[in-house]
């Protein structure tokens, strides 16, 4: 029986006619269009999906569109300024060469985001603790880290506090 | 996944009467019920979401431990000042659930309710003395796990909140599967007075106490105490990660971190 849900992505709100079963990770990919977020193990192990539900982390292949009715939610797509200018995690990302083939990337950086979020200088222990729900088959992780590091000192700088605000 | 309907009660009482449909199974934070259904392994009529019950919800210090809402989510639990501060190795655990993403949904009501051998909660409602209330009554935590994936929950009954006693010492050991993170072998070590409590997840059908061990501690609360006790492998969980064997001597190695990490 179709249902409607009603959320904030990346700052607009839509409204969309769904099926109980869709997944949020469906709903952002096939219903709006956002391909940026996703779809790796399909089974709750990458981390390729992750995208922000009210500030918080969560692999959207293992949460139902209408569990982020009312809520707002941020994918990758919504990260970088409206001007186009990355995000300091996306920049040091690239600065550092966290990707290779990119597949896991936009999970990598959703997932880093959030961390420093909540941690805003973490030490490499807590970076790697913290992308655990995180695959990545190319890089072996070394320079992910690197550039989480970057990615955080570049948020915590005064103008980037100032941009977020 | 099957089709099913779907409701977001927001009183308790609403949520009891939709999961009174047989056929209707509850969500919490979905982190193992929607990976079930995704592979078709049930089809439940109906989803009852559990997220909008407030009086399911938060942490409160209560006479003599906390009390922990069933729609808490394990980074809540983990990131709490409250129970950091009353049961640091109840935080420890949460932290060490899953990922974090995981931990970002998934609720202790659920973990409870759903009594997977491997998970970790198990472990602190033992060890902890806990109390689970439900819509209906009170349940000891002893009495709780009854078997794999088995409670004493009778069937639509929801569990609103457990209490856990807070300990003198505590600390919670797993050697656990790296890519699940599920315990292999958890062990729980909970001293309340002069009463231990040695609680095992993740080596049998479900959670169980040592009691050689625990009068071992009782005694003398050191990692050396425990030298030379070890567990029956008997009836232990064999698989592809770990055989019986395997799990019965790390049930004794974890135990003893954790009374070296409860101090």
């Amino acid at each position: 029986m179709p249902c409607t849900v009603t959320m904030t992505v990346n700052g607009k709100t839509v409204s969309r006619e769904v099926e109980e079963r869709t997944l949020l990770v469906t709903f952002l990919r096939d219903h709006l269009s956002l391909t940026g977020t996703h779809v790796g193990c399909d089974t709750s192990q990458c981390g390729a999906c992750v995208v922000h539900v009210d500030g918080r982390s969560v692999k959207s292949c293992t949460t139902l569109a209408v569990q982020a009715n009312g809520a707002s939610v941020t994918t990758i797509e919504g990260l970088a300024a409206a001007d186009g200018t990355l995000h300091p995690m996306q920049a040091a990302f690239r600065e550092h060469h966290g990707l290779q083939c990119g597949f896991c990337t936009p999970g990598m950086v959703m997932s880093a985001v959030d961390l420093v979020r909540n941690n805003p200088t973490p030490t490499e222990h807590d970076i790697r603790d913290g992308l655990e729900g995180n695959i990545c088959r190319c890089t072996g992780y070394h320079n992910i880290v690197k550039a989480v590091q970057a990615g955080a000192e570049a948020m915590n700088s005064p103008s980037a506090k100032a941009a977020a605000e | 996944m099957y089709a099913f309907t779907y409701q977001r009660p927001s009183t308790l009482a609403d949520a009891v009467a939709a999961a009174q449909d047989e056929d209707a199974k509850l969500l919490g934070g979905g982190q193992t019920l929607l990976p079930t259904l995704k592979q078709r392994l049930a089809q439940p009529s109906a989803l009852v979401d559990l997220s909008g019950v407030a009086e399911m919800k938060g942490i409160k210090a209560v006479d003599g431990g906390l009390e922990i809402g069933a729609f808490t989510r394990h980074a809540e639990v983990a990131h709490s000042d409250l129970v950091k501060a009353t049961i640091p190795a109840l935080a420890s655990l949460a932290e060490g659930i899953g990922d974090r993403q995981v931990r970002n949904m998934g609720t202790m009501g659920g973990s409870i309710a759903n009594a997977d051998p491997s998970a970790d909660y198990p472990s602190a409602v033992v060890a902890l003395k806990a109390t689970v209330t439900t819509d209906r009554r009170t349940i000891a935590g002893d009495d709780f796990f009854t078997g794999m994936f088995e409670t004493a929950l009778e069937p639509g009954e929801i569990v609103k909140s457990v209490r856990f006693s807070t300990p003198d010492k505590a600390a919670y050991a797993k050697f656990r599967n790296p890519a699940s993170r599920y315990a292999i072998v958890g062990v729980f070590v909970a001293k309340h007075g002069a009463e231990v409590r040695v609680a095992v997840t993740g080596a049998a059908g479900s959670v169980f106490r040592v009691p050689a061990f625990e009068a071992a501690l009782a005694a003398n609360f050191t990692a050396e105490a425990l030298n030379g006790l070890s567990v029956s492998a008997d009836d232990l969980n064999a698989d592809l990660h770990a055989s019986a064997d395997y799990r019965a001597h790390l049930v004794t190695v974890m135990a003893k971190r954790a009374v070296e990490a409860a101090g």
